[in-house]
């Protein structure tokens, strides 16, 4: 059936050009996914950045535990285990088929899925948070506490602010995998942009023409995502545009240029002040 | 007792084996202002961080307004640790100027003055802008308003701090070696707000290395070293006619 250098580019034009209602809505979930779960990611991530940097030997425990699980297993057995293995160790099925959220009803297995995404994307924003955070002086804190902030206000107002802007480069390449990643609900019948493909696939048999159509959908996103992300960079930038923290250009993010390092470090000094 | 905005008593604090503060005791009245003058690791910040517990204390007692630092009374009248609201309730009311401004770099001057007031005090924006400018004109920068702190040199970043810690009306201003991480040229533009202030009647504890301003504005002069206070009184007794053989020396390298 599959003859090399016989690729049908009409099905491979009409999937991408003209998608029919079932591939927008692969499209629609596969973002919808993939925001709910970087959002929920990034909650999880500052609680448990946080939560490391307590001094609560319990609480740096269980984050430090969190991080340490979730970033050593494979994110597919987590997913297995959140869809499958939930109602076992909860005596009842979590995500049924048609699962009630406040004002909608979603497939559990969306459900599902999203939050093993979540969970274990917190685990990988734990670090980034925290080192987002360790980049902030120690002084902009203290001036907080100083105004009579409490720790907590000093935290939300003054750190995490310009932690955001440390934070923001890696988080966008959090995301853009994040958008890949959700290839793998496919496995649990979620019916993403990869599953949408090969649904196709097993009535047509044309492997490479919808495997290579939902690579371009995934890229296409990526590509949209890397303008708005250029865009939320820029706004946090805007207080020391003038001070030229370098950020790569979007084409050398695009075309793989690797971020310079020293981005922490010369935050941290922008913030320092002078010397 | 009360008539002291500053009360401190037999303050020791350690970091770790060091004992970097070894008994030190400092009264400051109502409008007075001190300056503490010493070497370098003599404790003289350490001690100034104390009185608005950025530094706990291992010994001793602080009263500053009449509010314990670090400690508040518990409902059956024992003194317990503050809890972290009772802690930023007192330190609201004291301002403290850092030897390198600490301005938050995402906001522009005037947000620097207006956060604390709006957010601790609860005080309607409007008003809190108007307080803010009136601060930046003190300062003379009311043409910085709305620049990035980043923008700013030294000089006029530690202006808009002082306008911070002032937009709060605290009963008390510390000072940590305000001019040290200034260029000579702005040295004397955050010096003169400085003055101003203390000619307002503000009461001022000032650990500096510039004994003009100490000569000059200083109603007492304090001498530290090795963590205890070896000498202090009026600028004049203090410049000319000093009893230690440690401050005869210090004095000595330093004028």
């Amino acid at each position: 059936m599959i003859a090399l250098g016989s690729f049908d580019w009409k099905t491979f034009f009409n999937y991408l050009v003209f998608p029919d209602s079932v591939t927008w809505w692969a499209i629609l979930t596969t973002v919808g996914v993939a925001v709910a779960a970087q959002v929920f990611g990034v909650i999880f991530g500052v609680i448990s950045a946080l939560m490391q940097m307590s001094k609560s030997r319990i609480l740096r425990f269980l984050a430090g535990a969190y991080v340490w699980f979730f970033r050593g297993t494979p994110v597919i057995i987590q997913i297995f285990f959140m869809y499958f293995g939930a109602a076992l160790f909860l005596g009842f099925d979590p995500f049924p088929p048609h699962a009630h959220l406040v004002f909608i009803t979603v497939p559990g297995a969306i459900l599902a899925g999203t939050a093993a995404l979540a969970i274990n994307e917190g685990a990988y924003m734990s670090e980034i948070v925290r080192a987002g955070i360790a980049a902030v002086d120690k002084g902009q804190m203290e001036a907080a506490l100083t105004v009579g902030m409490t720790r907590g206000q000093g935290m939300r107002r003054i750190v995490l602010p310009q932690a955001g802007r440390v934070i923001m480069p890696p988080l966008g390449n959090e995301f853009n995998n994040m958008l890949k990643t959700t290839a793998l609900l496919n496995f649990i019948g979620v019916k993403e942009i990869f599953f949408d493909a090969e649904t196709r696939i097993s009535s047509t048999f044309k492997y490479p023409e919808f495997l290579a159509g939902a690579a371009v959908l995934y890229l296409i996103l990526t590509t949209l995502w890397g303008f708005v992300q250029k865009r939320i960079e820029n706004k946090f930038n805007e207080s020391d545009r003038d001070h030229a923290v370098d950020m790569p250009s979007f084409a050398s993010r695009l075309l793989g240029g690797t971020r310079k390092p020293t981005l922490a470090d010369e935050t941290t000094m922008a913030i320092g002040g002078h010397e | 007792m009360i008539d002291h905005i500053v009360n401190a008593m037999d303050v020791h604090k350690r970091f770790g084996k060091v004992e970097v503060l070894k008994g030190v005791s400092l009264q400051v009245s109502l409008g007075e202002v001190v300056c503490i003058i010493g070497a370098s690791g003599s404790g003289k910040t350490t001690f100034l961080r104390t009185l608005n517990g950025l530094e706990t204390i291992d010994g001793g007692a602080i009263t500053v307004n009449g509010h314990h630092v670090g400690y508040e009374l518990d409902k059956r009248g024992q003194l317990v640790k503050a809890s972290p609201k009772a802690l930023a309730k007192v330190r609201s009311e004291i301002g403290f100027v850092f030897q390198r401004f600490n301005l938050w770099p995402h906001m522009t001057a005037i947000e620097n003055i207006i956060e604390a007031p709006i957010r601790i005090r609860g005080i309607d924006k409007a008003e809190a802008i108007a307080n803010a400018e009136e601060l930046l004109r003190r300062v003379k920068l009311s043409d910085k308003r709305d620049v990035y702190p980043g923008k700013l040199s030294g000089g006029q970043q530690q202006r808009v701090a002082i306008a911070r810690s002032l937009a709060m009306k605290p009963a008390l201003m510390l000072f940590d070696e305000p001019t040290s991480a200034l260029d000579p040229e702005t040295i004397g533009e955050v010096l003169d707000v400085m003055k101003e202030l203390a000619l307002g009647g503000m009461t001022m504890v000032c650990v500096t290395h510039e004994m003009g301003f100490a000569r000059e504005v200083s109603d007492r002069v304090v001498m530290m070293d090795g963590g205890v206070i070896i000498e202090e009184g009026t600028p004049e007794h203090f410049f000319m006619n000093p009893t230690h053989e440690r401050t005869k020396q210090f004095l000595s390298k330093i004028l």
